[in-house]
């Protein structure tokens, strides 16, 4: 399946909703997408395509920017594993041939089981917890070889299951604004002044015009 | 192995007998909530900005001389005075999408302290006059996004966020929007874009300063989320209080993440102008000197970007002006430490490889260059190098930064500072940010890159063979 269920269509909705323009959900659609079917597909690229009225052509263009939308089948874990100087400077290369060796597999592959896909990834945001690796994106810090072990031993037997969501998922938990509460988006063609709480003559500086 | 942090929940960070600003929280393991957010004096600053007006907290914000934490420094209260007068709507996009090398702050503010950089959204779009806030999170944090989202929701069901906000006319909506994967969307017009929809690379400037032509074409104003977070202390104490922290062209604090080769690689909240890369790297509060007791080799000072130092430069403090007059930035807050095991070519490969890999391919120095220094300096590295390929890294680096190129002075050298910037021949800083370290790494140590190459022949003529082709055995 790789149209949005029609649970996901609601979802998809709200968040169209709150942008003044539609196109700005495109990513985030895609990334619904991937978390409803693991990867991204010509199909869910199609149904984000008519939910925010650009061709398929512009969200594949879109999405193929970016690193984290895979277009092919993953592994439900995908095991990044950092390579940038922080963590080359104590061990992420030689972290990076432990894996191999021991997944058998080369950088940019998945396990014969199709559990693991193993890539390079560059910096982070952990650089003093160097070397680092991210499953689905979630930080393993100061990694040595028998910890690397340990956490394929661990995502094997599903004792993760609760920390780690399969690949696809990001937050387990998504904005919700209330209704009552939404101020709500407009287009920017159809705002004309400026918000009730700014009184203009005050919102005008000295050097407001500045440049 | 080198020493843990203290709280588990803050992971690298450690505190100190020093003032905070964004990390007085940290110690909570619960600082992500609401609850222990107001109970430890949060939204105070914006209730302090609603009974001010818009103009009157603009200006406050601008006597604190807070500066950019994104790379650039630029003081925020004068970036928010360069919207047009009367042009709506205008919008506000946190850039949250960290990923420089050696960068680690912005992540531990969103994952810890939500709260605090909401705040310092309301309080900078009520300053600003802003219609809508656009929270933009690097797709690799899951963490920092689940945090946010819940604490948007608490913030919303509190009253804080939407409309008629603490019973004022203020309204506004805070967006959680989530990146995929691009180091260049960190640029302020790459993000832009990346919130409209498309793929992220930078726009010209001009016309496209964000400020005047930002998301949708609307005046649009950028902001950090360290320098958001700086914003509920400033609203609640008031800009006196903060400029008593730091020095008058540097104040406050700042949040500088050290990673490498020293025993206590850490995020650290520092005294800014004040406090030297020496307090930093040997200081007991801090770093507690280099690994193993091996001797300092060389350090980047401000993110992958920027070129590198030498024990030389150790006395330089957080003021750009100064990093800057020595040949370096101080960027985004993130030093880089080698030792003298270091192996100085495959150290800048590391981060050469980084740029050419995020080039976003827009500008053609930068796409084709870029790729051709990360091939050249892998063959160095892997000892199949020659003296002609040191040439042309640097020919190849004169096409991306045209002229004399930034780097520290050396004693043991003999070479003289060249002050930062460089010229560039790229929309942003991605493309000479491929060329900085290798231009580093072969500038201060000449000799670990001349052992490293093995000579290529002077080629004059063209070989022919004295025998024709075909005849014979």
């Amino acid at each position: 399946m790789s149209r949005f269920t029609d649970h996901n269509v609601i979802v998809a909705k709200e968040i169209i909703s709150r942008y003044p323009k539609q196109k700005s959900a495109l990513i985030p659609l895609v990334h619904l997408s991937q978390e409803q079917n693991g990867y991204v597909t010509e199909d869910g690229m199609r149904h984000v395509a008519e939910l925010i009225d650009v061709t398929p052509a512009e969200v594949y263009g879109t999405a193929s920017f970016y690193e984290m939308f895979r277009f092919e089948p993953t592994g439900k874990y995908l095991i990044n594993i950092c390579g940038t100087m922080s963590c080359a400077l104590l061990g992420g290369e030689s972290l990076m041939h432990h894996a191999e060796e021991s997944l058998g597999v080369r950088a940019g592959s998945t396990t014969d089981d199709g559990l693991i896909t193993l890539q390079h990834a560059e910096c982070q945001a952990a650089c003093t917890e160097a070397p680092t690796l991210q499953v689905n994106y979630r930080h393993r810090y100061r990694v040595t070889h028998d910890s690397f072990d340990q956490l394929v031993d661990d995502l094997r037997n599903g004792r993760l299951d609760d920390e780690v969501p399969p690949h696809g998922t990001l937050g387990r938990n998504r904005q919700q604004i209330p209704a009552d509460r939404l101020v709500g988006a407009v287009h920017p063609d159809d705002v004309t002044s400026g918000p009730s709480w700014v009184d203009v003559a005050e919102d005008a500086p000295a050097e407001g015009a500045a440049r | 192995m080198t020493i843990e942090s203290p709280f588990a929940w803050a992971p690298g960070y450690y505190p100190g007998d020093r003032p905070e600003i964004v990390t007085s929280r940290f110690r909570y393991d619960d600082a992500h909530t609401l609850e222990r957010y107001v109970a430890t004096g949060g939204y105070e600053g914006l209730k302090a900005a609603l009974a001010k007006t818009p103009a009157d907290v603009h200006a406050e914000v601008r006597a604190s001389t807070l500066l950019g934490r994104g790379g650039a420094g630029f003081p925020a209260g004068v970036k928010w005075g360069f919207t047009p007068e009367g042009v709506w709507p205008r919008y506000l996009v946190v850039n949250g999408d960290e990923s420089e090398p050696g960068t680690y702050k912005d992540r531990l503010l969103m994952e810890c302290d939500p709260h605090q950089l909401i705040e310092g959204c309301l309080i900078a779009s009520y300053a600003t006059g802003l219609s809508q806030c656009f929270l933009y999170v690097r797709g690799e944090m899951p963490l920092a996004h689940e945090r946010i989202a819940t604490a948007l929701d608490e913030a919303y069901a509190a009253g804080y966020i939407g409309r008629n906000i603490l019973g004022t006319d203020f309204g506004l909506d805070i967006i959680l929007h989530t990146g995929a994967g691009a180091y260049v969307v960190g640029e302020e017009t790459a993000l832009i874009e990346s919130l409209e929809g498309e793929r992220g690379m930078p726009r010209l400037k001009p016309p496209y300063f964000p400020a005047s032509v930002g998301l949708y074409g609307q005046p649009t104003i950028v902001n950090n989320v360290e320098t958001l977070s700086n914003l509920p202390f400033i609203a609640r104490e008031g800009s006196a209080a903060y400029t008593a922290i730091g020095t008058e062209s540097s104040p406050g604090t700042r949040m500088i993440a050290v990673s490498g080769h020293v025993r206590r690689p850490g995020v650290y909240e520092i005294v800014n102008g004040s406090t030297t890369f020496r307090d930093l790297i040997y200081g007991d509060d801090f770093c507690q000197g280099i690994r193993d007791g091996n001797e300092l080799k060389t350090f980047v000072p401000g993110g992958g970007s920027a070129p590198w130092f030498l024990p030389d430069q150790l006395d330089i403090p957080f003021e750009g002006p100064q990093a800057g007059a020595a040949g370096s930035m101080l960027g985004s807050g993130a030093v880089m430490v080698m030792d003298s095991t270091t192996d100085i070519p495959a150290a800048a490969l590391s981060l050469v490889r980084f740029y050419a890999h995020e080039s976003c391919g827009k500008c053609v120095p930068c796409r084709e260059g870029g790729t051709w220094l990360y091939r050249l300096v892998e063959r160095i590295v892997a000892g199949h190098g020659t003296d002609a390929d040191l040439q042309t890294i640097l020919d190849v680096g004169e096409s991306i930064c045209p002229g004399d190129m930034p780097h520290a002075s050396s004693e043991r050298l003999g070479i003289d500072a060249v002050p930062f910037p460089y010229k560039m021949t790229t929309i942003c800083f991605v493309g000479p940010s491929a060329f900085v370290p290798i231009h580093s790494a072969m500038t201060l140590f000449p000799e670990e890159f001349d052992a490293r190459v093995t000579k290529r022949e002077e080629r004059r003529t063209i070989p022919v063979s004295s025998e024709p082709v075909g005849v014979g055995q």
